[in-house]
């Protein structure tokens, strides 16, 4: 490899600039004051304390962990289906429908919620968590036949058609041989899946009728300075819950790569 | 076991049926639903006919509307251009300049921050950049003026957005970067090119695919974005989205807001036209 110093000094740059808003999360969420600037003030857990004992976050927090399991455990069954069908089977239609699917990754956001919103208003149906699953679920499945695709594409077929040949039926091949090895394609989704819904703000703010979720909760704190370093405690936890939970999925992936005897070609996406 | 092509097809559709009647029913409904509320007359909250086009002509003259929606272009163009001329020094860093068994750790370390929790990443910003925060305490500190970006709302907007999708434009230039052909390179050399001119001649265009997928990535979700002129810009400086909201859910005039949401698809859709349109002429290139 030749040695590029100008080039790594500025890539360096960039990953600081990158990370910069996010370092400065830990730092002030120990900072002894309620204004958010430096000079620093001294250390306290006392914002940790805070988040903590604060009833309204919890509620939030708990409604979170339920919409991104339902969501992370649905996109991934849709997923499965959808990377399935189009890696495996030729059918009519398969480019307009899988187009259709992966429209979403295409879309605004905000075009996605108000469609579904103005449906939803007209239909009489009431919005409530259920509708904020709905919505969510549109916009991972995406990301799940994208990953599923991938662990299913680096599948040997020659492995089914022996398990086929020896008498197992189509399902039986299915849980017994191709499930297994595309576990690690199936966790990777899941748990991206689940991180997208858990930091998702437009559809949780749009069709969720007031209840408190997680990321409405804290757009709305933020307006409250005197509640900022709370909120920054909690930017800390997410944050090194969000790293934890994308180094297990980038294992999962690599794990599963490894497993199917491809050859690692990158990240995510 | 052999299928016949019957089967097959069969046994394709029943399984991605699960899938594809969620999406019809969820996406493709809703969408054609905002379509035709678009060229309806509509009181508060409700729709009726006749069918109209004076929701489009709304939107023609009044000067605000037609303001919005190309401030809402003009930022969004903005930041894509600002975050892919700086990943792209970063992608071809990554591919050219690192061992291979390390390339999937950098874009590992790159693509993180994207992870994590877009309204905190917002929100810091807010606190960063706000009147009093993180950055004039510490100009005020050092003995220098504030500078106050907070009071700038389009500036500020600007930049968090080529912040938050920064990660978005690495990858596909990474992609594309990975796929040029290195001997191509030590024949520019060969044949007397300065590594500058080779650059210039044969890894850029060849590159240019991955480029365009990248501004595509950025353009997208930024032109559509509520939180950040919510939340930095304070609301002063609405985009589209901002407008669609006021429009559906404040004034509850659902014809026009479905207009506005049609006229920035067909906005977003013209843009991206546009840049696959480019594209064709180095995937086609080579002449």
């Amino acid at each position: 490899m030749k040695k590029a110093p100008i080039l790594q000094s500025y890539t360096l740059f960039y990953l600081l600039f990158l990370y910069g808003p996010i370092l400065l999360l830990p730092i002030f969420a120990f900072n002894d004051s309620r204004v958010v600037a430096f000079p620093l003030q001294g250390f306290t857990a006392g914002w940790f304390a805070e988040m903590a004992s604060d009833q309204n976050l919890r509620n939030a927090a708990k409604n979170s962990l339920m919409i991104a399991l339902s969501v992370a455990t649905i996109s991934t069954v849709l997923g499965i289906f959808a990377a399935r069908a189009s890696v495996r089977y030729r059918f009519p239609g398969k480019a307009p429908l899988m187009g259709m699917i992966m429209l979403p990754l295409v879309l605004p956001e905000m075009i996605v919620a108000m469609a579904l919103l103005v449906v939803l208003l007209s239909a009489g149906i009431p919005l409530s968590l259920f509708t904020v699953i709905l919505g969510q679920v549109l916009i991972c499945t995406p990301f799940a036949v994208a990953i599923l695709t991938s662990a299913f594409q680096s599948l040997d077929r020659s492995l089914e058609e022996a398990a086929m040949d020896l008498g197992e039926t189509a399902w039986s091949t299915f849980r017994l041989i191709v499930l297994p090895l595309v576990m690690p394609g199936i966790m990777a989704s899941f748990l991206i899946c689940f991180t997208i819904s858990f930091d998702e703000f437009i559809i949780a703010n749009f069709l969720g009728s007031g209840e408190p979720i997680l990321s409405v909760y804290i757009f709305g704190q933020f307006r409250f300075p005197n509640k900022v370093p709370s909120m920054l405690a909690l930017g800390t936890v997410l944050v090194c819950m969000s790293i934890i939970l994308l180094g297990f999925a980038e294992y999962m992936r690599r794990r599963g790569i490894a497993k199917a005897g491809g050859k690692d070609s990158g990240g995510f996406l | 076991m052999a299928q016949t092509p019957g089967s097959e097809a069969r046994t394709g559709l029943k399984l991605i049926s699960p899938t594809a009647i969620f999406v019809i029913l969820l996406l493709a409904v809703p969408l054609a639903t905002v379509l035709i509320y678009s060229v309806m007359t509509g009181g508060r909250g409700n729709v009726s006919l006749p069918l109209t086009f004076e929701n489009y002509s709304e939107l023609w003259s009044k000067s605000v509307y037609g303001y919005i929606m190309f401030k809402s272009l003009m930022v969004a163009l903005v930041v894509t251009a600002t975050t892919v001329l700086l990943a792209y020094p970063v992608a071809y860093f990554v591919s050219f300049h690192v061992k291979p068994e390390r390339k999937s750790l950098w874009l590992f370390l790159i693509t993180i921050p994207f992870w994590t929790s877009y309204i905190i990443r917002v929100s810091l910003w807010f606190v960063i950049l706000g009147y009093g925060g993180v950055l004039d305490s510490t100009l005020t500190a050092i003995g220098l003026q504030p500078l106050n970006v907070a009071s700038y709302s389009i500036l500020s907007i600007i930049i968090v957005l080529a912040h938050a999708y920064a990660p978005f434009a690495v990858l596909p230039i990474f992609v594309s970067l990975e796929k040029v052909d290195r001997s191509l390179l030590e024949a520019g050399q060969d044949l007397g090119e300065s590594r500058w001119v080779t650059f210039l001649r044969v890894t850029l265009p060849l590159s240019m695919p991955g480029v365009i997928a990248a501004a595509l990535i950025v353009f997208i979700p930024t032109v559509g974005d509520y939180v950040t002129p919510e939340l930095v810009g304070d609301g002063k400086e609405p985009m589209i989205a901002n407008l669609i909201e006021t429009q559906l859910l404040k004034l509850q005039n659902f014809p026009q807001g479905s207009a506005f949401a049609v006229a920035s698809m067909l906005m977003v859709g013209i843009v991206a036209v546009a840049f696959v349109v480019w594209n064709r002429r180095f995937i086609g290139g080579g002449k």
